[in-house]
């Protein structure tokens, strides 16, 4: 589905992502762990376009390079992203911003509905015409990730799901997400905590300083004190 | 009574064609952020294109009032396809550029709209002419009112309206409210952006070329308009609040009758009580009547500037080379050309001026030139009113920038981004009015005459020598105070503002020093530059002058510190190259600089430094 290989990415001449490799299998859902700054983001940004690439990266979507498209072409081809701040339209309401994202390309069967996402989320079912400015953080959490759904990626990058989020929230992300798999659709998600990763995700991939670790299920992680203290605890 | 009401009306029929205009500016730079310089030349454009386009009309089918609608709206969408076309050809490829130099690429747009427009239509005023039912009058409280304003009044409530129903329901209106507030996102979601901000601009441009073609009737289409609009525009969004469609139509309403009421109570300041109370609604509300704080602080990849570093060796050898030649032209060059380096001496200085502001202040004036221009005319006032020597003159020059760097500063540094350059364009616009229309003070528009140096300065070469002294030795202390202890707190403060104030720096006051430095030493260069000339006029104030200065500074590097210096020379020598040789110079001025912007967009300077670095390594 995704396999990116030499992966480099800068901010202005800080080097975050160094020689970065990680295949993402059809189906899967993967999740990037690592310490804060370990360069899970930009991983996640440099996929959708919002981080550039260095020249030499590659990141191969569906066998097509798209290392160094614009965003928006990069979403067209199938690729969501739900960024960390959430970034929701504040002045726009919940089906507004469920506008933004909609798009459905012709070879979707089944796309996303606004309804079909309410019965995912239910609460924002109950606020179709509220702002996004007057949403709790857990709403604008779902939020994000349905106006991201709208557009009916194959590959759905989320970034941080469960940050700053009640353990209630936190409860529906992880349903979401387990829903999100069962559509078919592949995840490629960054995470800090670990308990949640564990729930959620099928594999995961260690990050720091822009360098891949270690790969593997979460229970041979699990088994594996020595790599979570040594790259995992604070 | 009845005629205060007659005023009323008018200034609502007024604010019709100012919100459409206003408008479209700030639908355009809410999306695209985008100042767009162009956008009085597209309402220029529309009254000339109405004019073509309903005469034609006229005579096909005669004339009625549904051929002239119908001309008016083939105008706006005539303008809107222009508006389009320079986005795609011009703007697209500069959007990464910083905001400045889209503003530059705009200004560029503006002398060439100039040129094309005097090409095609010529010189002279065009008025539309008006057949009985434009002419018609209605009675309003027994006074006669047109009726063609009263429609007038209709308008921009429509137009709102329509424009309310495109935002709240149809997806490109959603669109570009999603991308009024994060255009990044916009993106990542799948939407092209490009499309998006194209469209964006057939919008505004479409409302601008309509607010220029529903004038037509009452004021002539004529090549002042564009210039002329612009600045109130300005006011109108950024009272508004730059983004904000319901704040353009507030503050359109706002500006306009202040404008309908202030002819009849204070007839000689009506240009002063705009931005006066611009001003004063900044002051109260820092991002206008119903603007927001913009977030444009995200992820700023790559933007931190760099570290300004001491010239190397060979700049310093070659300033001091550049001076020694300067210094000894009264040996090889004749009166001409000591005029035209007394001139650029000047405008070093009046560059390296700004460039402190913007440079290490980071502080971006758009109204540079009235610091220039007051110390132009301290000189003159001086000279006219207390006949004193050009000695004193020269000392009342710079005194009197000061004094209104002080006052004008005080509110400056209090706002940040767009609407502190939009505070300095209204201070620099009030000065220049009060230029033009204090007639018994300044003269008005026949200025100063008279302002000649003392006996002994007469001499050609001594005035060289004493401008060379003047100019060039303030622009060195500028340059010392880069690197003085005040600079690296200026850097500081312009750098993060918070941690500035954490480590005890005043951030503010810090900017205000910078502020009456740098409008003191424009004072400078504006009283040589009076006395060389012998005379003032507000021209020295208008904006081109202002935009001048950016120009030279930009085109320099903002941070570099040779850059304004260079920029200066630069800028000059190709503005009078051009004057001399070329017929339709403003078009081809308009071109250089859009070339310059698309070749260079970290200004000629910033270039060479990079080069520089790139082959022998950064200078320490």
């Amino acid at each position: 589905m995704l396999e990116i290989a030499r992966l480099n990415a800068f901010y202005g001449r800080a080097h975050i992502l160094r020689d970065l490799a990680l295949s993402v299998a059809r189906g899967e859902v993967l999740v990037l762990l690592g310490r804060n700054g370990a360069g899970k983001s930009t991983t996640l940004k440099s996929i959708i376009g919002l981080v550039r690439p260095a020249p030499g990266s590659s990141i191969r979507f569906r066998d097509r390079e798209i290392a160094g498209l614009a965003p928006h072409l990069i979403a067209r081809l199938g690729i969501g992203y739900v960024p960390e701040e959430r970034r929701i339209f504040t002045d726009l309401t919940v089906m507004e911003n469920l506008e933004v994202g909609r798009r459905s390309p012709p070879e979707v069967r089944t796309p996303w509905t606004p309804e079909r996402l309410f019965a995912l989320f239910p609460n924002l079912a109950r606020m179709k015409d509220r702002p996004g400015g007057r949403m709790s953080g857990g709403e604008q959490q779902m939020l994000t990730i349905a106006r991201t759904l709208m557009g009916n990626p194959s590959l759905l990058l989320l970034d941080e799901p469960s940050e700053g989020l009640a353990p209630v929230i936190v409860e529906q992300m992880a349903e979401a997400i387990a829903a999100v798999k069962q559509a078919g659709i592949t995840v490629l998600l960054s995470e800090q905590n670990l308990h949640f990763a564990a729930r959620v995700a099928d594999r995961a991939a260690i990050v720091e300083k822009g360098v891949i670790r270690w790969q593997g299920s979460l229970a041979a992680l699990d088994a594996a004190p020595e790599v979570k203290a040594q790259y995992l605890s604070v | 009574m009845d005629f205060l009401l007659v005023q009323f009306l008018t200034g609502l029929a007024n604010a019709s064609a100012l919100f459409l205009i206003a408008s479209g500016l700030t639908v355009i730079f809410g999306v695209t952020r985008v100042v767009n310089f162009a956008h009085g030349s597209f309402y220029m454009l529309g009254a000339y294109l109405a004019w073509t386009i309903v005469r034609a009309l006229w005579d096909w089918g005669g004339r009625e009032p549904w051929l002239f609608v119908l001309g008016l709206l083939l105008a706006a969408l005539a303008v809107g396809a222009i508006g389009a076309l320079v986005e795609i050809l011009l703007l697209r490829r500069i959007y990464r550029a910083p905001e400045l130099f889209q503003l530059l690429a705009t200004f560029g747009a503006v002398l060439i709209v100039q040129d094309i427009t005097l090409a095609l239509w010529g010189p002279e005023d065009l008025p539309l002419p008006r057949p009985r039912w434009l002419r018609a009058f209605i009675e309003v409280a027994g006074e006669r009112f047109p009726l063609y304003d009263l429609i007038l009044i209709f308008v921009g409530p429509v137009v709102l309206g329509l424009l309310w129903l495109l935002f709240q329901r149809t997806r490109f209106g959603i669109l570009v409210r999603a991308a009024t507030q994060d255009r990044e996102m916009v993106a990542a979601l799948g939407v092209d952006q490009r499309a998006l901000f194209t469209g964006v601009f057939f919008l505004g441009s479409a409302l601008a070329g309509l607010g220029g073609a529903i004038v037509l009737p009452s004021q002539n289409a004529n090549l002042q308009m564009d210039l002329a609009i612009i600045a109130e525009a300005f006011v109108v969004v950024v009272v508004g609040g730059m983004g904000s469609v319901p704040g353009a139509f507030l503050a359109s309403l706002l500006i306009a009758e202040v404008q309908a009421f202030g002819i009849v109570l204070v007839p000689k300041a009506t240009l002063v009580l705009v931005f006066l109370v611009m001003a004063a609604v900044l002051m109260v509300r820092p991002y206008g009547l119903l603007g927001r704080p913009q977030a444009h602080a995200r992820a700023p990849t790559g933007s931190v500037a760099p570290v300004i570093r001491a010239a190397p060796f060979v700049l310093k050898v070659v300033g001091a080379s550049a001076l020694a030649l300067a210094a000894a032209a009264p040996l090889y060059a004749g009166p001409y050309g000591l005029t035209v380096l007394i001139e650029l001496v000047v405008f070093v200085l009046f560059a390296a001026s700004l460039h402190l502001l913007m440079g290490p202040g980071g502080v971006v004036s758009f109204g540079h030139a009235a610091y220039f221009g007051l110390g132009a005319y301290g000189a003159a006032l001086g000279v006219r009113f207390l006949a004193v020597p050009m000695e004193v003159g020269l000392v009342l020059a710079p005194l009197l920038a000061g004094l209104f760097g002080v006052v004008f500063g005080w509110f400056v540094v209090r706002l940040s981004g767009v609407y502190l350059a939009m505070l300095t364009l209204a201070f620099a616009q009030i000065v220049w009015a009060a230029a033009f229309q204090w007639v018994e003070l300044t003269g008005g528009d026949n200025g100063i005459l008279g302002v000649w140096p003392s006996p002994w300065a007469r001499d050609k070469a001594l005035f060289l020598w004493l401008a060379l002294a003047l100019c060039i030795g303030a622009t060195v202390l500028l340059r010392r105070a880069i690197y003085a202890p005040f600079g690296y707190g200026l850097r500081a403060a312009r750098d993060s503002e918070l941690r500035a104030e954490a480590v005890g720096l005043n951030a503010a006051q810090l900017r205000l020093v910078a502020f009456v430095i740098a409008a003191a030493s424009a004072g400078i260069a504006g009283g040589v530059y009076a006395y060389a000339k012998g005379s003032v006029f507000p021209t020295y104030i208008s904006i081109p002058k202002s935009v001048d200065a950016l120009l030279m500074v930009l085109l320099g590097g903002v941070q570099t510190v040779s850059g304004p210096i260079v920029g200066a020379v630069a800028f000059h020598g190709l503005f009078l190259t051009l004057l001399q040789w070329v017929e339709w110079w403003r078009a081809a001025l308009g071109l250089a600089i859009v070339a310059l912007v698309l070749a260079f967009p970290e200004g000629v300077a910033g270039f060479v430094q990079r080069r520089w670095e790139a082959r022998f390594g950064a200078a320490s």
